[in-house]
């Protein structure tokens, strides 16, 4: 259980997936300019990862380990990833369609959203079982939405600001994302 | 530009590497960009392994246009880059293992590179084999030239490194002698976000000046601008 729990403080904030694995990157930068859609994405991203990543970890070690294809994981699992972002869409569509209002704009993206295989390729990396896999991805999401949220209120109130006007746009995005990179490095004390 | 006939290997070389540069214009593929540019030899890793994935998948995807059915191109360029992003995994284990290690988990992931299924949806679906091969080299050289330069003044900065040589003479308390103190945070994870921040404002204040000169500044037609399109594109070929 303390495993488990230094797994996941671990990949949600002290290496927080998107301000200091890099991952995710995309769409952290293009969906945080509101706080509503921001965290609509961090959702679906967290019901994604979690379930792609028990499901990658499930076919890595029962199918691919056993018939001596672990060479072929990177394959795999981009098309794991991509049935499985296809299949909610569609599940959540015929049956929840309150939860596929919410979300359903944001499904699509996530297929190139290099944080899903990111998790997948990390958790066999570091040789986590399923149980750990599953959380470690989970924690991971959380990071990635705990992030995107926390730029989504910040550009919110960027926008009432006075910016030099090179830096408008994308570029006082990247600083802000570097800033909050650097307060994240106090959590580096946490384990 | 104009001089140069469209789709000609020379247009599609510079087209990639200065009109479209993919990192600077297009703003795609912005993982790698940022992740891998602790130095500048990383950089140039990283870019010529995009670019030998990038040319390759763009060969074969635009050889297989005529066969792949609408409907399925997706999951096929998928798969077709993702071979070749594993057969690149493999050759540089084998036999280059210390660019192996240093790139870590960011060569399997070359597979969601903006870069490479953009321009497969944009270009090489559309194009005979030789341009698009061309195309692939162009983009991929301007991705590595432009991550090489984020891996200059980061290593420059952070270390007072060139290419892993000493440039800038450092500082040594212990015996008094002067000289440059490194500031590691540009090596680190907000050194990245800075140095890009830095360099896209510059590249603000160009296109600012070009505007004002009566330039159009335009952004180039093909992918877009953001990496939301390129998810765009990708939901419009599975539901398409």
């Amino acid at each position: 259980m303390k495993e488990l729990l230094i797994i996941a403080i671990g990949s949600a904030l002290v290496n927080n997936v998107v301000l200091s694995q890099f991952l995710g990157l995309c769409p952290f930068l293009g969906v945080s300019k509101k706080i509503e859609t921001a965290a609509g994405m961090g959702g679906a991203v967290i019901f994604v990862i979690t379930l792609s990543s028990f499901v990658t970890g499930l076919i890595y070690q029962f199918i691919l380990v056993p018939t001596g294809l672990e060479y072929l994981q990177t394959i795999v699992f981009i098309l794991i990833i991509a049935a499985l972002v296809q299949f909610v869409e569609m599940f959540l569509k015929k049956s929840m369609p309150s939860l596929y209002q919410a979300l359903g704009v944001y499904l699509p993206l996530i297929t190139t959203n290099c944080a899903v295989l990111g998790v997948a390729l990390l958790n066999v990396q570091k040789e986590y079982n399923l149980l750990q896999g599953t959380v470690n991805g989970f924690a991971t999401a959380v990071g990635f939405t705990v992030s995107i949220v926390l730029m989504a209120g910040i550009r919110e109130k960027i926008e009432y600001n006075d910016i030099p006007k090179s830096f408008q746009g994308f570029p006082i995005v990247l600083l802000t994302a570097g800033l909050m990179a650097i307060a994240f490095f106090g959590f580096s004390g946490l384990i | 530009m104009s001089d140069l006939i469209k789709n000609t290997p020379k247009e599609r070389l510079v087209n990639g590497i200065l009109k479209e540069n993919p990192t600077f214009v297009l703003m795609l593929g912005m993982c790698p960009t940022l992740a891998v540019t602790t130095s500048a030899i990383n950089g140039i890793g990283m870019g010529l392994t995009t670019t030998v994935v990038l040319a390759a998948s763009n060969l074969l995807i635009s050889m297989l246009r005529n066969f792949i059915p609408d409907r399925v191109r997706m999951p096929a360029f998928i798969v077709v880059v993702a071979s070749f992003v594993t057969i690149v995994q493999m050759l540089l284990e084998g036999f280059i293992p210390s660019l192996y290690s240093a790139l870590g988990i960011y060569i399997p992931l070359i597979v969601v590179n903006c870069i490479i299924l953009g321009r497969a949806e944009a270009y090489a679906s559309k194009n005979p084999p030789i341009p698009s091969l061309f195309d692939g080299i162009g983009m991929g050289l301007g991705f590595t030239l432009s991550i090489t330069c984020i891996g200059l003044v980061r290593e420059l900065i952070g270390a007072g490194q060139i290419f892993g040589f000493q440039i800038l003479p450092l500082a040594d308390s212990a015996s008094g002698k002067m000289g440059y103190e490194p500031i590691t945070i540009f090596i680190l994870a907000p050194g990245a976000f800075f140095v890009l921040a830095f360099l896209s404002a510059l590249q603000n204040r160009f296109k600012l000046g070009a505007a004002k000169r009566g330039i159009d500044p335009s952004n180039p037609d093909s992918c877009g601008g953001a990496c939301a399109s390129c998810g765009n594109s990708m939901c419009k070929g599975k539901r398409g």
